[in-house]
């Protein structure tokens, strides 16, 4: 492979990267400017083309995604663009990166995509906490809005683009679409219930298509550069520009831009530093804090990309790379993450509501030492009662981590049993 | 409630939606950064705002955790306590926090300045530990540079008592 040259971030570290007349004066617009001079289906052909997949975890083809839309003919009236900034998962600090230093780009890759899917109004949808990003990307829009990038006939083109910010009121679950959708209209985060899926029935009861930043932030580069381009960044099926953020015991944790399919191995030892303190891998979860826990010798041998992961029984997810060193304590681990996906359940679907709460209690009794002997098995099976039977995702990001936690460091746990309950003892039975 | 110049930037983002509802947690926002909470009775006049009833709004303001239902302090530390914050040391940060203010996570510190909060992840795990106080993000705290940020805020409070 060539040497790569980063295309998300590669006016990041140029002084005032974020302003209009910088990334201007370094090509910016310029795929706004071709977008517009083609026909809509063929924006949409484009990244088709590009086999681009959804960089907010579940990586489903956009293309396909977009293709979902139906026609203007079909439902005719108002349709929706929403970029979801709500980046929240555990390990996730990415398109923070692009919203701070960057905003242009994910503007221009908005704008892109709704004329693409003829919409008219795009929401970006911000994490609350986020708020100076949320203003950054605000004078951005000013500044685009002045340059009649957006606004009423943008670019001469007869069609009209309005950008609004929405900053939300920290939930974890709004970075699930639906959730997200209904924060938009301004209720609580509550999923819906699929079908419909909002390509049909989205906001305000509209077909509404739903992208992760990173996502959009891809399209200006493959309508600049064309679908093959990005298709040959990376292994097949799995290609193009990502970011990867890496935080936990590595020397130097931080965002890295990299093709897909490096090996896990390359960006921990290359490009962060390696272990920090001059220590030994442990584990590592590969994509974010919902993705199953992978062993030094398992994420030493692993690439960074959809398939690979999927593979190697865990996900790619946000590549959100959180790095374990040897004194980390898997019991702790478990605790601290049954314990955020309990706090940000939405209380909605008994299974998670419930079993997150068990969950969290049982893992508390081991960090005390006060385990019991079926613990483990119990743990399982609340897990398989959690499994698929919810209406989002949320519950099964709580359970896959945790069964792989206990599962592979079971000693861990095991080792965490008061000696009263312990049925292997001397005294047991 | 409030002055004329807060209810027409209420106004200019209720107006950026289709559906006047959509403004809702976006100016609660607004809301709380004038008041440093979301009264029981701001609850009522956000209601009536966006035409929806005050249980709604209530509902609304208890799901988000940015939203504080009781008074806090002018300094509100929320200190993320999430597995990548954890892994570099912020139960450190933590103890610390309790020891410098005289107060547990969801206490206020004696003098008013301070309120102190567990919160999940804030999205800034590469820079970990981090913490947001108001609304602004610190990172890559150590004990020595919690020192500097908490005098920092002291000053500033010391500086507007006697303007």
């Amino acid at each position: 492979m060539s040497a790569f040259e980063p295309v998300l971030t590669r006016i990041v570290g140029i002084e005032n990267s974020h302003t209009l007349s910088v990334y201007e004066g370094q090509g910016g617009y310029q795929a706004l400017r071709r977008g517009f001079q083609l026909d809509p289906d063929t924006v949409i052909e484009h990244v088709k083309n590009s086999n681009l997949r959804g960089r907010g975890g579940a990586g489903f083809p956009t293309g396909v995604k977009w293709g979902f839309l139906p026609s203007q003919e079909q439902s005719p009236g108002p349709r929706y663009l929403v970029c979801n900034a709500d980046e929240s998962e555990p390990g996730t600090f990415k398109d923070r990166v692009i919203l701070r230093h960057n905003p242009h780009l994910l503007i221009e890759g908005c704008l892109l995509s709704c004329w693409a899917l003829r919409a008219n109004h795009c929401f970006i949808f911000i994490r609350g906490e986020y708020a100076s990003e949320a203003k950054i990307v605000e004078r951005a829009i000013a500044e685009a809005r002045e340059a009649g990038y957006l606004g009423r006939n943008v670019l001469g083109s007869g069609f009209d683009i309005e950008v609004t910010v929405h900053r939300s009121g920290g939930a974890y679950i709004c970075g699930e679409e639906t959730a997200l959708l209904e924060c938009l209209e301004g209720k609580r985060g509550y999923p819906r219930i699929r079908p419909p899926f909002p390509a049909v029935v989205g906001l305000y009861g509209r077909p509404t298509v739903i992208n992760n930043v990173e996502t959009l932030a891809c399209v200006p580069s493959i309508i600049e550069r064309g679908g093959e381009w990005f298709t040959s960044l990376g292994p097949e099926n799995n290609t193009g520009p990502k970011l990867y953020a890496v935080s936990g015991h590595v020397e130097r944790p931080g965002t890295y831009e990299l093709p897909m399919g490096i090996p896990l191995a390359e960006l921990i030892e290359e490009h962060c530093g390696g272990i920090w303190r001059g220590r030994k891998l442990k584990a590592v979860m590969p994509g974010g804090s919902s993705t199953p826990v992978l062993t030094a010798e398992e994420a030493l041998a692993v690439n960074m990309d959809y398939d690979s992961l999927a593979k190697a029984g865990s996900m790619f997810g946000s590549a959100a790379v959180i790095v374990m060193d040897e004194t980390v304590d898997m019991v702790q681990v478990a605790f601290n993450l049954i314990r955020f996906y309990h706090h940000e359940s939405c209380g909605q679907c008994t299974p998670c509501r419930e079993g997150c709460g068990w969950l969290e209690k049982i893992m508390k009794r081991y960090t005390e030492g006060r385990g019991s002997a079926g613990d483990a098995a119990l743990v399982l099976d609340i897990c398989d009662n959690i499994a698929f039977k919810t209406i989002c995702p949320l519950g099964d990001a709580a359970r896959m981590p945790l069964e792989a936690l206990i599962t592979k460091y079971r000693a861990e746990f095991d080792a965490r049993i008061a000696p009263s309950t312990f049925a292997g003892g001397g005294g047991g039975r | 409630m409030f002055s004329d110049e807060i209810i027409r930037e209420i106004d200019d983002i209720i107006a950026r939606y289709p559906v006047p509802r959509s403004g809702l947690i976006p100016f609660l926002h607004v809301i709380q950064r004038e008041q440093g909470w979301i009264s029981p009775e701001a609850q009522t006049w956000a209601a009536e705002r966006v035409g929806i009833s005050p249980a709604e709004v209530a509902g609304v303001v208890t799901f988000y955790t940015m939203f504080n239902t009781r008074p806090v302090g002018r300094y509100l530390l929320q200190l993320c306590r999430t597995i990548s914050c954890k892994l570099r040391g912020s139960r450190e940060i933590r103890n610390h926090l309790e020891q410098a203010l005289s107060i547990k996570p969801g206490e206020t510190s004696a003098d008013g300045l301070f309120t102190m909060m567990e919160v999940e992840c804030l999205g800034a795990c590469g820079t970990a530990p981090a913490m947001m106080i108001n609304e602004d993000y610190h990172e890559n705290l150590t004990t020595e540079r919690v020192d500097e940020i908490l005098a920092a805020c002291r000053r500033d409070a010391g500086t507007e008592v006697e303007r």
